[in-house]
Protein backbone atom coordinates (compact mmCIF):
# COMPACT_ATOMS: atom_id res chain seq x y z
CA UNK A 1 0.00 0.00 0.00
CA UNK A 2 1.40 3.32 -1.00
CA UNK A 3 1.49 6.17 1.43
CA UNK A 4 -1.01 8.83 0.58
CA UNK A 5 0.25 12.37 0.14
CA UNK A 6 -1.04 15.71 1.33
CA UNK A 7 -2.71 17.75 -1.39
CA UNK A 8 -2.40 21.46 -0.90
CA UNK A 9 -4.32 23.82 -3.16
CA UNK A 10 -3.52 27.48 -2.62
CA UNK A 11 -5.20 30.46 -4.26
CA UNK A 12 -5.87 28.46 -7.39
CA UNK A 13 -7.40 30.36 -10.29
CA UNK A 14 -8.02 29.18 -13.80
CA UNK A 15 -9.48 30.94 -16.79
CA UNK A 16 -10.00 30.13 -20.44
CA UNK A 17 -9.50 32.61 -23.24
CA UNK A 18 -12.80 33.34 -24.99
CA UNK A 19 -13.78 35.70 -27.79
CA UNK A 20 -13.78 38.84 -25.70
CA UNK A 21 -11.32 38.43 -22.87
CA UNK A 22 -10.93 35.64 -20.36
CA UNK A 23 -13.61 33.45 -18.83
CA UNK A 24 -12.80 32.79 -15.21
CA UNK A 25 -13.63 29.21 -14.27
CA UNK A 26 -12.01 28.96 -10.85
CA UNK A 27 -11.21 31.83 -8.56
CA UNK A 28 -9.00 31.72 -5.52
CA UNK A 29 -9.67 28.17 -4.46
CA UNK A 30 -7.80 27.13 -1.33
CA UNK A 31 -8.21 23.63 0.02
CA UNK A 32 -6.02 21.22 1.96
CA UNK A 33 -6.67 17.52 1.77
CA UNK A 34 -5.07 15.24 4.33
CA UNK A 35 -3.60 11.85 3.42
CA UNK A 36 -6.26 9.18 3.33
CA UNK A 37 -9.11 11.65 3.46
CA UNK A 38 -12.30 11.31 1.42
CA UNK A 39 -13.42 14.67 0.13
CA UNK A 40 -16.65 15.23 -1.79
CA UNK A 41 -17.10 18.27 -3.98
CA UNK A 42 -20.63 19.32 -4.88
CA UNK A 43 -21.89 22.24 -6.87
CA UNK A 44 -24.14 23.12 -9.74
CA UNK A 45 -23.09 22.92 -13.34
CA UNK A 46 -20.41 25.36 -14.31
CA UNK A 47 -18.96 25.77 -10.83
CA UNK A 48 -15.63 24.46 -12.07
CA UNK A 49 -15.61 21.29 -10.00
CA UNK A 50 -14.59 19.12 -12.93
CA UNK A 51 -11.93 21.64 -13.93
CA UNK A 52 -10.56 21.49 -10.40
CA UNK A 53 -10.26 17.71 -10.71
CA UNK A 54 -8.63 17.97 -14.12
CA UNK A 55 -6.09 20.41 -12.71
CA UNK A 56 -5.24 18.03 -9.87
CA UNK A 57 -4.82 15.06 -12.21
CA UNK A 58 -2.70 17.17 -14.55
CA UNK A 59 -4.88 17.18 -17.68
CA UNK A 60 -5.20 20.96 -17.51
CA UNK A 61 -2.30 23.33 -17.15
CA UNK A 62 -1.73 27.08 -17.12
CA UNK A 63 -3.21 28.06 -13.79
CA UNK A 64 -2.48 30.71 -11.21
CA UNK A 65 -1.75 29.75 -7.65
CA UNK A 66 -0.41 26.45 -6.43
CA UNK A 67 -1.46 22.82 -6.60
CA UNK A 68 1.02 20.95 -4.45
CA UNK A 69 1.27 17.25 -3.72
CA UNK A 70 3.58 16.75 -0.73
CA UNK A 71 4.96 20.21 -1.34
CA UNK A 72 5.69 19.59 -5.02
CA UNK A 73 3.93 21.48 -7.76
CA UNK A 74 1.86 19.22 -10.00
CA UNK A 75 3.03 19.22 -13.59
CA UNK A 76 1.33 16.92 -16.10
CA UNK A 77 -0.21 13.57 -15.38
CA UNK A 78 1.36 10.96 -13.13
CA UNK A 79 0.71 7.39 -12.10
CA UNK A 80 0.62 8.71 -8.51
CA UNK A 81 -2.77 10.25 -9.34
CA UNK A 82 -5.53 8.12 -10.86
CA UNK A 83 -8.84 9.31 -12.23
CA UNK A 84 -12.21 7.77 -13.04
CA UNK A 85 -14.44 9.73 -15.41
CA UNK A 86 -18.19 9.69 -15.80
CA UNK A 87 -17.76 7.53 -18.90
CA UNK A 88 -15.68 4.43 -18.29
CA UNK A 89 -13.19 5.25 -21.08
CA UNK A 90 -12.10 1.62 -21.38
CA UNK A 91 -10.35 0.61 -24.58
CA UNK A 92 -13.06 -1.34 -26.43
CA UNK A 93 -10.57 -3.64 -28.16
CA UNK A 94 -9.09 -4.92 -24.91
CA UNK A 95 -10.51 -7.42 -22.43
CA UNK A 96 -11.21 -6.47 -18.83
CA UNK A 97 -7.87 -7.74 -17.62
CA UNK A 98 -5.93 -6.10 -20.45
CA UNK A 99 -7.68 -2.82 -19.78
CA UNK A 100 -6.67 -2.97 -16.13
CA UNK A 101 -3.15 -3.89 -17.14
CA UNK A 102 -2.91 -0.60 -19.07
CA UNK A 103 -2.46 1.05 -15.69
CA UNK A 104 0.75 -0.92 -15.25
CA UNK A 105 2.27 -0.49 -18.71
CA UNK A 106 4.91 1.82 -17.35
CA UNK A 107 5.11 0.49 -13.81
CA UNK A 108 8.38 -0.84 -12.53
CA UNK A 109 7.19 -4.40 -11.95
CA UNK A 110 8.02 -7.84 -13.33
CA UNK A 111 5.41 -9.45 -15.61
CA UNK A 112 4.53 -11.84 -12.80
CA UNK A 113 3.96 -9.00 -10.36
CA UNK A 114 1.81 -7.22 -12.93
CA UNK A 115 -0.38 -10.28 -13.43
CA UNK A 116 -0.69 -10.59 -9.68
CA UNK A 117 -1.66 -6.94 -9.30
CA UNK A 118 -4.28 -7.24 -12.04
CA UNK A 119 -5.74 -10.34 -10.38
CA UNK A 120 -5.89 -8.58 -7.03
CA UNK A 121 -7.66 -5.58 -8.47
CA UNK A 122 -10.17 -7.67 -10.38
CA UNK A 123 -10.97 -9.26 -7.04
CA UNK A 124 -11.04 -5.86 -5.32
CA UNK A 125 -13.82 -4.63 -7.60
CA UNK A 126 -15.54 -8.03 -7.58
CA UNK A 127 -15.23 -8.92 -11.25
CA UNK A 128 -13.81 -12.43 -11.01
CA UNK A 129 -15.02 -14.44 -13.98
CA UNK A 130 -15.15 -11.42 -16.30
CA UNK A 131 -11.40 -11.21 -16.97
CA UNK A 132 -11.81 -12.12 -20.64
CA UNK A 133 -14.90 -10.05 -21.33
CA UNK A 134 -14.86 -7.07 -23.65
CA UNK A 135 -16.27 -3.68 -22.55
CA UNK A 136 -19.32 -4.00 -24.84
CA UNK A 137 -20.30 -7.14 -22.94
CA UNK A 138 -20.38 -5.35 -19.58
CA UNK A 139 -23.14 -3.36 -17.93
CA UNK A 140 -22.49 0.31 -17.13
CA UNK A 141 -21.81 -0.46 -13.47
CA UNK A 142 -19.39 -3.26 -14.30
CA UNK A 143 -17.53 -1.10 -16.81
CA UNK A 144 -17.19 1.62 -14.19
CA UNK A 145 -15.77 -0.92 -11.75
CA UNK A 146 -13.18 -1.90 -14.35
CA UNK A 147 -12.34 1.79 -14.74
CA UNK A 148 -11.85 2.04 -10.97
CA UNK A 149 -9.59 -1.03 -10.99
CA UNK A 150 -7.58 0.43 -13.87
CA UNK A 151 -7.09 3.68 -11.97
CA UNK A 152 -6.11 1.87 -8.76
CA UNK A 153 -3.84 -0.84 -10.13
CA UNK A 154 -0.80 1.41 -10.26
CA UNK A 155 -1.23 2.15 -6.54
CA UNK A 156 -1.83 5.88 -6.78
CA UNK A 157 -1.77 8.09 -3.69
CA UNK A 158 -4.87 9.94 -4.82
CA UNK A 159 -7.90 8.70 -6.71
CA UNK A 160 -10.00 11.38 -8.38
CA UNK A 161 -13.58 10.56 -9.30
CA UNK A 162 -15.43 12.83 -11.73
CA UNK A 163 -19.13 11.99 -11.32
CA UNK A 164 -18.26 8.33 -11.71
CA UNK A 165 -21.77 7.04 -11.03
CA UNK A 166 -23.67 9.86 -12.71
CA UNK A 167 -24.75 7.77 -15.66
CA UNK A 168 -25.86 4.73 -13.66
CA UNK A 169 -29.30 3.75 -12.41
CA UNK A 170 -30.17 4.43 -8.77
CA UNK A 171 -29.77 0.86 -7.49
CA UNK A 172 -26.42 0.31 -9.18
CA UNK A 173 -25.29 3.70 -7.96
CA UNK A 174 -26.17 2.93 -4.33
CA UNK A 175 -24.38 -0.39 -4.57
CA UNK A 176 -21.26 1.10 -6.11
CA UNK A 177 -21.18 3.83 -3.46
CA UNK A 178 -20.96 1.09 -0.84
CA UNK A 179 -18.29 -0.64 -2.89
CA UNK A 180 -16.30 2.55 -3.28
CA UNK A 181 -16.39 3.09 0.45
CA UNK A 182 -15.09 -0.44 1.03
CA UNK A 183 -12.32 0.08 -1.54
CA UNK A 184 -11.35 3.40 0.02
CA UNK A 185 -10.99 1.74 3.42
CA UNK A 186 -9.10 -1.23 1.96
CA UNK A 187 -6.63 0.91 0.01
CA UNK A 188 -6.19 3.70 2.54
CA UNK A 189 -5.65 6.32 -0.14
CA UNK A 190 -6.96 9.83 -0.62
CA UNK A 191 -10.10 10.10 -2.71
CA UNK A 192 -11.71 13.20 -4.15
CA UNK A 193 -15.21 12.77 -5.52
CA UNK A 194 -16.93 15.32 -7.70
CA UNK A 195 -20.68 14.82 -7.80
CA UNK A 196 -23.97 16.64 -8.13
CA UNK A 197 -25.64 14.15 -5.83
CA UNK A 198 -25.64 15.65 -2.31
CA UNK A 199 -26.57 12.34 -0.69
CA UNK A 200 -23.70 10.58 -2.41
CA UNK A 201 -21.34 13.32 -1.28
CA UNK A 202 -22.39 12.97 2.36
CA UNK A 203 -22.56 9.17 2.30
CA UNK A 204 -18.92 8.93 1.25
CA UNK A 205 -17.15 12.11 2.30
CA UNK A 206 -15.26 13.08 5.42
CA UNK A 207 -16.09 16.57 4.34
CA UNK A 208 -18.24 18.09 1.66
CA UNK A 209 -16.91 21.04 -0.29
CA UNK A 210 -19.78 23.14 -1.63
CA UNK A 211 -18.85 25.21 -4.67
CA UNK A 212 -20.69 28.03 -6.38
CA UNK A 213 -20.49 29.09 -10.01
CA UNK A 214 -19.49 32.13 -12.03
CA UNK A 215 -16.64 32.13 -11.25
CA UNK A 216 -16.11 28.82 -9.48
CA UNK A 217 -15.40 29.35 -5.80
CA UNK A 218 -15.62 27.39 -2.59
CA UNK A 219 -18.73 28.50 -0.77
CA UNK A 220 -18.42 26.39 2.30
CA UNK A 221 -16.81 23.25 3.60
CA UNK A 222 -19.20 21.08 5.61
CA UNK A 223 -17.58 18.45 7.84
CA UNK A 224 -19.36 15.11 8.04
CA UNK A 225 -18.81 13.65 11.49
CA UNK A 226 -20.81 10.50 11.09
CA UNK A 227 -19.62 6.97 11.76
CA UNK A 228 -19.51 4.45 8.92
CA UNK A 229 -21.52 2.70 7.64
CA UNK A 230 -23.75 5.73 7.21
CA UNK A 231 -27.48 5.37 7.24
CA UNK A 232 -29.17 7.67 4.76
CA UNK A 233 -32.42 7.59 6.69
CA UNK A 234 -30.78 8.56 10.02
CA UNK A 235 -31.59 11.93 11.56
CA UNK A 236 -27.96 12.96 11.80
CA UNK A 237 -27.51 12.24 8.08
CA UNK A 238 -30.57 14.33 7.25
CA UNK A 239 -29.21 17.17 9.34
CA UNK A 240 -25.96 17.25 7.39
CA UNK A 241 -27.95 17.07 4.19
CA UNK A 242 -30.01 20.07 5.29
CA UNK A 243 -26.81 21.88 6.11
CA UNK A 244 -25.43 21.30 2.63
CA UNK A 245 -28.67 22.03 0.79
CA UNK A 246 -29.02 25.28 2.71
CA UNK A 247 -25.97 26.51 0.83
CA UNK A 248 -27.74 25.96 -2.43
CA UNK A 249 -31.08 27.46 -1.52
CA UNK A 250 -29.51 30.87 -0.96
CA UNK A 251 -29.33 31.53 -4.66
CA UNK A 252 -31.49 29.11 -6.52
CA UNK A 253 -30.52 30.97 -9.66
CA UNK A 254 -27.11 29.35 -9.50
CA UNK A 255 -28.76 25.94 -9.62
CA UNK A 256 -30.37 26.83 -12.91
CA UNK A 257 -27.02 27.86 -14.34
CA UNK A 258 -26.68 26.62 -17.91
CA UNK A 259 -23.80 24.18 -18.12
CA UNK A 260 -20.53 25.62 -19.33
CA UNK A 261 -18.83 22.91 -21.24
CA UNK A 262 -15.37 24.00 -20.19
CA UNK A 263 -14.52 20.44 -19.28
CA UNK A 264 -15.24 19.17 -22.76
CA UNK A 265 -12.44 17.38 -24.52
CA UNK A 266 -10.62 19.53 -27.00
CA UNK A 267 -11.02 17.79 -30.37
CA UNK A 268 -7.71 19.23 -31.41
CA UNK A 269 -5.95 17.61 -28.53
CA UNK A 270 -4.53 14.91 -30.74
CA UNK A 271 -2.44 17.61 -32.31
CA UNK A 272 -0.41 17.97 -29.15
CA UNK A 273 0.58 14.36 -29.51
CA UNK A 274 1.55 14.39 -33.09
CA UNK A 275 5.13 13.54 -33.76
CA UNK A 276 7.14 16.68 -34.00
CA UNK A 277 8.67 15.86 -37.33
CA UNK B 1 -49.24 -12.24 -34.59
CA UNK B 2 -47.71 -14.17 -37.38
CA UNK B 3 -49.36 -11.96 -40.02
CA UNK B 4 -46.86 -9.30 -39.06
CA UNK B 5 -44.03 -11.66 -39.92
CA UNK B 6 -44.93 -13.15 -43.27
CA UNK B 7 -41.35 -14.38 -43.69
CA UNK B 8 -42.05 -16.99 -41.05
CA UNK B 9 -44.09 -18.95 -43.59
CA UNK B 10 -42.19 -18.04 -46.71
CA UNK B 11 -42.10 -20.76 -49.40
CA UNK B 12 -38.33 -20.24 -49.95
CA UNK B 13 -36.05 -20.91 -46.96
CA UNK B 14 -33.99 -17.89 -45.91
CA UNK B 15 -30.59 -19.26 -46.98
CA UNK B 16 -31.82 -19.95 -50.51
CA UNK B 17 -33.51 -16.61 -51.16
CA UNK B 18 -30.40 -15.10 -52.71
CA UNK B 19 -30.48 -17.84 -55.33
CA UNK B 20 -33.98 -17.11 -56.58
CA UNK B 21 -33.02 -14.43 -59.09
CA UNK B 22 -29.97 -16.20 -60.59
CA UNK B 23 -31.94 -19.43 -61.00
CA UNK B 24 -34.81 -17.57 -62.69
CA UNK B 25 -32.44 -15.79 -65.07
CA UNK B 26 -30.70 -19.04 -65.87
CA UNK B 27 -34.05 -20.67 -66.61
CA UNK B 28 -35.06 -17.76 -68.83
CA UNK B 29 -31.79 -17.96 -70.70
CA UNK B 30 -32.17 -21.69 -71.17
CA UNK B 31 -35.74 -21.28 -72.43
CA UNK B 32 -34.75 -18.49 -74.81
CA UNK B 33 -32.10 -20.67 -76.42
CA UNK B 34 -34.19 -23.83 -76.32
CA UNK B 35 -37.20 -22.32 -78.07
CA UNK B 36 -35.21 -20.09 -80.44
CA UNK B 37 -36.76 -16.81 -79.27
CA UNK B 38 -34.01 -15.12 -81.25
CA UNK B 39 -31.60 -16.17 -83.93
CA UNK B 40 -28.92 -13.73 -82.86
CA UNK B 41 -25.48 -15.33 -82.52
CA UNK B 42 -25.15 -13.23 -79.34
CA UNK B 43 -27.36 -15.72 -77.55
CA UNK B 44 -25.48 -18.92 -76.94
CA UNK B 45 -27.19 -21.82 -75.23
CA UNK B 46 -26.42 -22.56 -71.59
CA UNK B 47 -24.95 -25.96 -72.34
CA UNK B 48 -22.46 -24.48 -74.79
CA UNK B 49 -21.09 -22.23 -72.04
CA UNK B 50 -20.95 -25.26 -69.79
CA UNK B 51 -18.96 -27.20 -72.41
CA UNK B 52 -16.54 -24.28 -72.74
CA UNK B 53 -16.15 -24.20 -68.98
CA UNK B 54 -15.36 -27.88 -68.84
CA UNK B 55 -12.93 -27.51 -71.71
CA UNK B 56 -11.20 -24.51 -70.11
CA UNK B 57 -10.78 -26.37 -66.83
CA UNK B 58 -9.62 -29.63 -68.46
CA UNK B 59 -7.08 -28.03 -70.77
CA UNK B 60 -5.68 -25.97 -67.91
CA UNK B 61 -6.22 -22.71 -69.81
CA UNK B 62 -8.39 -21.38 -66.98
CA UNK B 63 -5.78 -22.03 -64.32
CA UNK B 64 -3.00 -20.40 -66.33
CA UNK B 65 -5.12 -17.30 -66.91
CA UNK B 66 -6.45 -17.17 -63.38
CA UNK B 67 -3.05 -17.67 -61.84
CA UNK B 68 -1.55 -14.84 -63.90
CA UNK B 69 -4.40 -12.49 -62.95
CA UNK B 70 -4.44 -13.37 -59.29
CA UNK B 71 -0.68 -13.13 -58.94
CA UNK B 72 -0.68 -9.62 -60.36
CA UNK B 73 -3.68 -8.77 -58.22
CA UNK B 74 -2.06 -9.86 -54.99
CA UNK B 75 1.35 -8.29 -55.74
CA UNK B 76 -0.26 -4.98 -56.66
CA UNK B 77 -2.59 -5.19 -53.66
CA UNK B 78 0.34 -5.85 -51.30
CA UNK B 79 2.37 -2.95 -52.69
CA UNK B 80 -0.59 -0.58 -52.67
CA UNK B 81 -1.67 -1.49 -49.14
CA UNK B 82 1.84 -1.25 -47.66
CA UNK B 83 2.43 2.09 -49.30
CA UNK B 84 -1.03 3.26 -48.34
CA UNK B 85 -0.57 2.31 -44.69
CA UNK B 86 2.79 4.06 -44.47
CA UNK B 87 1.39 7.17 -46.12
CA UNK B 88 -1.85 7.18 -44.17
CA UNK B 89 -0.10 6.78 -40.83
CA UNK B 90 2.39 9.53 -41.66
CA UNK B 91 -0.52 11.76 -42.71
CA UNK B 92 -2.44 11.06 -39.56
CA UNK B 93 0.44 11.55 -37.17
CA UNK B 94 2.53 14.30 -38.68
CA UNK B 95 1.06 17.70 -39.26
CA UNK B 96 4.12 18.73 -41.22
CA UNK B 97 3.75 15.76 -43.54
CA UNK B 98 0.07 16.54 -44.00
CA UNK B 99 0.85 20.15 -44.86
CA UNK B 100 3.61 19.30 -47.29
CA UNK B 101 2.17 16.28 -49.07
CA UNK B 102 -1.55 16.68 -48.39
CA UNK B 103 -2.49 19.16 -51.15
CA UNK B 104 -0.58 17.17 -53.78
CA UNK B 105 -2.16 13.95 -52.60
CA UNK B 106 -5.68 15.34 -52.64
CA UNK B 107 -5.11 16.65 -56.16
CA UNK B 108 -3.75 13.36 -57.43
CA UNK B 109 -6.60 11.36 -55.96
CA UNK B 110 -9.07 13.37 -58.05
CA UNK B 111 -7.54 11.95 -61.22
CA UNK B 112 -9.55 9.05 -62.54
CA UNK B 113 -7.63 5.87 -62.05
CA UNK B 114 -7.84 5.00 -65.73
CA UNK B 115 -6.27 8.30 -66.69
CA UNK B 116 -3.01 6.92 -65.31
CA UNK B 117 -2.88 4.15 -67.89
CA UNK B 118 -1.26 6.11 -70.75
CA UNK B 119 1.40 7.46 -68.41
CA UNK B 120 2.05 4.10 -66.79
CA UNK B 121 2.31 2.36 -70.15
CA UNK B 122 4.91 4.86 -71.27
CA UNK B 123 6.90 4.41 -68.07
CA UNK B 124 6.53 0.68 -67.58
CA UNK B 125 5.62 -0.66 -71.03
CA UNK B 126 2.66 -2.89 -71.69
CA UNK B 127 3.85 -5.82 -69.59
CA UNK B 128 3.27 -6.98 -66.04
CA UNK B 129 5.14 -4.06 -64.49
CA UNK B 130 2.66 -1.50 -65.80
CA UNK B 131 -0.31 -3.62 -64.74
CA UNK B 132 1.05 -4.12 -61.23
CA UNK B 133 1.82 -0.40 -60.96
CA UNK B 134 -1.73 0.41 -62.03
CA UNK B 135 -3.42 -1.80 -59.53
CA UNK B 136 -1.06 -0.79 -56.70
CA UNK B 137 -2.34 2.70 -57.36
CA UNK B 138 -5.92 1.44 -57.22
CA UNK B 139 -5.27 -0.14 -53.82
CA UNK B 140 -3.20 2.77 -52.51
CA UNK B 141 -5.77 5.57 -52.36
CA UNK B 142 -8.54 3.95 -50.30
CA UNK B 143 -6.00 2.72 -47.75
CA UNK B 144 -4.41 6.16 -47.33
CA UNK B 145 -7.75 7.92 -46.93
CA UNK B 146 -9.24 5.45 -44.49
CA UNK B 147 -6.08 5.16 -42.41
CA UNK B 148 -5.89 8.93 -42.16
CA UNK B 149 -9.57 9.18 -41.23
CA UNK B 150 -9.24 6.44 -38.65
CA UNK B 151 -6.28 8.07 -36.94
CA UNK B 152 -7.87 11.50 -36.90
CA UNK B 153 -11.08 10.23 -35.36
CA UNK B 154 -9.59 8.53 -32.31
CA UNK B 155 -11.93 9.62 -29.48
CA UNK B 156 -10.58 12.47 -27.34
CA UNK B 157 -11.79 10.64 -24.23
CA UNK B 158 -9.43 7.76 -24.91
CA UNK B 159 -6.59 10.15 -25.70
CA UNK B 160 -7.06 11.67 -22.26
CA UNK B 161 -7.16 8.23 -20.68
CA UNK B 162 -3.83 7.47 -22.37
CA UNK B 163 -2.38 10.69 -21.01
CA UNK B 164 -3.46 9.80 -17.49
CA UNK B 165 -1.93 6.34 -17.92
CA UNK B 166 1.36 7.94 -18.99
CA UNK B 167 1.69 6.21 -22.35
CA UNK B 168 4.99 6.77 -24.10
CA UNK B 169 5.15 7.46 -27.83
CA UNK B 170 5.34 3.82 -28.80
CA UNK B 171 2.48 2.77 -26.55
CA UNK B 172 0.56 5.76 -27.80
CA UNK B 173 0.85 4.54 -31.38
CA UNK B 174 0.54 0.80 -30.93
CA UNK B 175 -1.78 0.57 -27.93
CA UNK B 176 -4.11 3.43 -28.74
CA UNK B 177 -3.96 5.05 -32.16
CA UNK B 178 -3.64 1.99 -34.39
CA UNK B 179 -6.12 -0.23 -32.54
CA UNK B 180 -8.63 2.62 -32.33
CA UNK B 181 -8.18 3.31 -36.05
CA UNK B 182 -8.26 -0.36 -37.00
CA UNK B 183 -11.93 -0.51 -38.04
CA UNK B 184 -11.35 2.30 -40.50
CA UNK B 185 -7.99 0.91 -41.63
CA UNK B 186 -9.50 -2.51 -42.27
CA UNK B 187 -12.36 -0.93 -44.20
CA UNK B 188 -9.72 0.75 -46.36
CA UNK B 189 -7.89 -2.52 -46.95
CA UNK B 190 -11.17 -4.22 -47.77
CA UNK B 191 -11.95 -1.54 -50.36
CA UNK B 192 -8.41 -1.86 -51.71
CA UNK B 193 -8.96 -5.57 -52.25
CA UNK B 194 -12.08 -4.89 -54.29
CA UNK B 195 -10.52 -2.01 -56.23
CA UNK B 196 -7.40 -4.05 -56.98
CA UNK B 197 -9.46 -6.86 -58.48
CA UNK B 198 -11.47 -4.43 -60.61
CA UNK B 199 -8.21 -2.79 -61.67
CA UNK B 200 -6.72 -6.19 -62.54
CA UNK B 201 -9.39 -6.65 -65.16
CA UNK B 202 -9.12 -3.04 -66.26
CA UNK B 203 -5.39 -3.40 -66.72
CA UNK B 204 -5.83 -6.52 -68.82
CA UNK B 205 -8.31 -4.79 -71.12
CA UNK B 206 -6.30 -1.62 -71.50
CA UNK B 207 -2.77 -3.02 -71.54
CA UNK B 208 -3.46 -6.00 -73.73
CA UNK B 209 -0.55 -8.37 -73.49
CA UNK B 210 0.29 -11.65 -71.83
CA UNK B 211 -2.07 -13.99 -70.00
CA UNK B 212 -4.93 -13.30 -67.70
CA UNK B 213 -8.62 -13.89 -67.25
CA UNK B 214 -9.29 -10.53 -68.89
CA UNK B 215 -7.23 -11.58 -71.88
CA UNK B 216 -9.25 -14.76 -72.12
CA UNK B 217 -12.39 -12.66 -72.46
CA UNK B 218 -10.78 -10.38 -75.04
CA UNK B 219 -9.81 -13.42 -77.07
CA UNK B 220 -13.39 -14.60 -76.84
CA UNK B 221 -14.67 -11.27 -78.08
CA UNK B 222 -12.26 -11.11 -81.00
CA UNK B 223 -13.04 -14.63 -82.12
CA UNK B 224 -16.73 -14.02 -81.44
CA UNK B 225 -16.87 -16.88 -78.95
CA UNK B 226 -19.74 -15.62 -76.80
CA UNK B 227 -19.58 -18.75 -74.67
CA UNK B 228 -15.98 -17.93 -73.72
CA UNK B 229 -16.88 -14.31 -72.89
CA UNK B 230 -19.78 -15.36 -70.69
CA UNK B 231 -17.66 -17.96 -68.99
CA UNK B 232 -15.05 -15.25 -68.29
CA UNK B 233 -17.64 -12.94 -66.78
CA UNK B 234 -18.81 -15.71 -64.46
CA UNK B 235 -15.27 -16.54 -63.33
CA UNK B 236 -14.48 -12.87 -62.66
CA UNK B 237 -17.65 -12.55 -60.65
CA UNK B 238 -16.86 -15.59 -58.57
CA UNK B 239 -13.31 -14.46 -57.83
CA UNK B 240 -14.56 -11.04 -56.73
CA UNK B 241 -17.19 -12.67 -54.58
CA UNK B 242 -14.64 -15.01 -52.99
CA UNK B 243 -12.18 -12.20 -52.24
CA UNK B 244 -14.91 -10.08 -50.69
CA UNK B 245 -16.21 -12.96 -48.62
CA UNK B 246 -12.72 -13.71 -47.34
CA UNK B 247 -12.08 -10.07 -46.44
CA UNK B 248 -15.45 -9.72 -44.70
CA UNK B 249 -14.83 -12.83 -42.61
CA UNK B 250 -11.36 -11.68 -41.63
CA UNK B 251 -12.65 -8.23 -40.77
CA UNK B 252 -15.44 -9.61 -38.60
CA UNK B 253 -12.93 -11.79 -36.82
CA UNK B 254 -10.44 -8.99 -36.17
CA UNK B 255 -13.11 -6.55 -35.07
CA UNK B 256 -15.04 -8.97 -32.86
CA UNK B 257 -14.37 -6.62 -29.93
CA UNK B 258 -16.87 -4.20 -31.39
CA UNK B 259 -19.59 -6.70 -30.66
CA UNK B 260 -21.65 -6.04 -33.78
CA UNK B 261 -21.36 -6.96 -37.40
CA UNK B 262 -19.09 -4.78 -39.50
CA UNK B 263 -20.00 -3.07 -42.72
CA UNK B 264 -20.28 -5.22 -45.79
CA UNK B 265 -19.44 -4.19 -49.28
Amino acid sequence: MSLAGTLDIQHLSKSYPVKNGDLSVLEDVTLTIEPGEFVSIVGSSGCGKSTLLRLIVGLEEDYQGQVLLDGQRIVGTSLRRGIVFQEHRLFPWLTVENNIQLGLLNADLTPGQKRQAVREHIALVGLEGFEKSYPHQLSGGMAQRVAIARALVSKPEILLLDEPFGALDALTRAYLQQELHRIWQAEGITMILVTHDVEEAIYLGDKVVVMEPRPGRIRRIVPVDLAHPRERAATAFAEVKQEVLKEFSGDSASLAEPPLRTDAVDPDQIRQWQFAI
Amino acid sequence: MSFLHPEDKHPVPKVLRGWVLPVLLLALWWLAARFHWTNSPLLVPVDKVWDTAVEQVRSGELWIALEASLRRDLIGFAIGVSGGLAFGIAFGLSRLFERMIGPTFHTLKQISLFAWIPLLSVWFGLGDAAKVAFLSLAAFFPVVLNTFEGIRSVPGELIEAARVLKFNRRQWLFKLILPAASPSILAGIHLALIYAWLATLGAEYLLVSGKGIGNTMIDGRELFLMDLVIFGVIVVGFVGFALNWLAARLERRLLAWRGRSVAQF
